[in-house]
């Protein structure tokens, strides 16, 4: 699974970062995060505010930093649909 | 040694004068407003407005003012400049609201008439909503050529609704007991600021549930943590600088009034970089030290929304072009303002 966090290096974003390590780690899930921090980029993908959740290449959440559990459901539900 | 005890003094002597009681008392419940904001309002409804189809007499108003609810900190204003930049209304709208952020958000504009006058923070805030406007649609009308966004679903899938399933009058009336407190207690009415805060809790207890109670102080412990450090590292820095920087330097340079001191004045804010309200502090040093009114409202209308870091991130989105086209816009509408404010409040 590839995620990748959204954020040019803003507190929310290092908070969302540490809440989806957190849920990759006591997943288990093979996955790779990466934290985007060039705003280039990071307009690509359909994002107005950040922080924002990537998980393979399609935006999850942006604007406010999603609670564990919503993460948690993200994160399985990637798993689901691959 | 001598002048390590002198940094630590002046320093110190700062930091001890801009945390008396009366800065606090309007610092916290700034930051509880900031919080509320962050939580309860609905961004959705307002970036709306922002969105390609939006009428556009609409987009600039909103863009203009709707930095005092949308931004708090440069890492918002950014991502979403670009947001509206290529996908929303446009450059017009775009450099309207990256210009009135950082200057209208509700903790700057508290914190200026606060510790530099409530002339300056009005002066502050009516200028930037009038600055955003004029330079986002002399830009718009500049680069009237460039291409045309039509990509509305991202604008369209934007959730309008107030957080927590809250009528928009209950919304109001816990804002306007907010500001109750603050006003209340900036004015000294100890009685009013108690009532207020009894009208709040009163109004949180019917209609806010515990989740967004929690995250109400969530939000706003998150906004003391990330700005407090920084401006208590920048009213130590302004304390140095009156200590060490000589007086003739800067009555020389912005002493007084003249073309070349509002334009000095603007064209260094403009460069440097003024972490969230560190501004204030080191504005007030300098004018200590005889800076002139004119180039201070020169420098707190260019500093903030300028620095040399922040025009690369705005180039890489913009390009080249349109960045020095903003940039020597913001420099002039900074001297010119700076020059007026100067004429009549010598």
């Amino acid at each position: 699974m590839n995620i990748k966090i959204l954020g040019p290096g803003c507190h929310r974003c290092e908070e969302l970062g540490n809440i989806t390590k957190e849920v990759v780690s006591e997943l288990a899930i093979d996955a790779k995060i990466a934290h985007v921090r060039d705003i280039k980029i990071i307009m690509e993908y359909p994002i107005l505010t950040t922080p924002g959740l990537v998980i393979n290449e399609k935006l999850v959440v942006s604007g406010r930093v999603p609670t564990k559990t919503e993460v948690i459901t993200f994160v399985t539900n990637a798993l689901q649909g691959s | 040694m001598e002048i390590l005890a002198t940094v630590l003094q002046s320093g110190w002597q700062a930091l001890a004068e801009y945390l008396s009681a009366h800065v606090i008392t309007c610092l916290v419940p700034a930051f509880f407003i900031a919080g509320a904001i962050s939580v309860f309002v609905p961004q959705g409804a307002l970036l709306r407005y922002l969105g390609p189809g939006a009428n556009k007499l609409v987009s600039y108003t909103v863009a203009s003012v709707s930095g005092a609810v949308l931004a708090v900190c440069s890492c918002t204003v950014l991502p979403l400049f670009g947001g509206i930049y290529k996908r929303g209304a446009g450059i017009g709208p775009a450099v309207a609201f990256l210009y009135s952020g950082p200057a209208i958000n509700v903790l700057a504009i508290v914190y200026t008439a606060r510790i530099l006058g409530y002339d300056f923070g009005l002066a502050r805030a009516v200028g930037a909503i009038a600055f955003a406007a004029g330079i986002g649609l002399i830009m718009a009308f500049t680069f009237r050529h460039g291409e045309k966004t039509k990509d509305t679903a991202i604008f369209d899938a934007l959730d309008t609704s107030i957080p927590g399933g809250m009528q928009g009058w209950q919304l109001a009336t816990i804002f306007l007991s907010l500001f109750g407190i603050l006003v209340f207690l900036s004015a000294n009415i100890l009685v009013g600021a108690i009532i207020s805060l009894f009208v709040l809790i009163w109004l949180l207890w019917c209609y806010v549930n515990r989740y967004e109670l929690q995250a109400w102080l969530t939000e706003t412990w998150r906004f003391t943590r990330l700005i407090v450090p920084w401006l208590l590292a920048g009213i130590f820095a302004a304390g140095v600088i009156t200590a060490f920087v000589p007086e003739q330097a800067v009555s020389g340079w912005v002493g007084g009034n003249s073309l070349l001191n509002n334009f000095t004045a603007s064209f260094l804010g403009a460069l440097m970089y003024f972490a969230t309200l560190t501004e204030v502090p080191i504005i007030s040093a300098l004018m200590k030290l005889g800076m002139g009114n004119g180039p201070t409202l020169a420098l707190l209308l260019a500093g903030p929304a300028l620095s040399l870091p922040n025009m690369l991130v705005i180039r890489s989105i913009i390009g080249t072009r349109k960045t020095l086209a903003y940039v020597g816009l913001v420099v002039v509408f900074a001297t010119a303002t700076g020059l007026l404010f100067g004429l009549i409040y010598p």
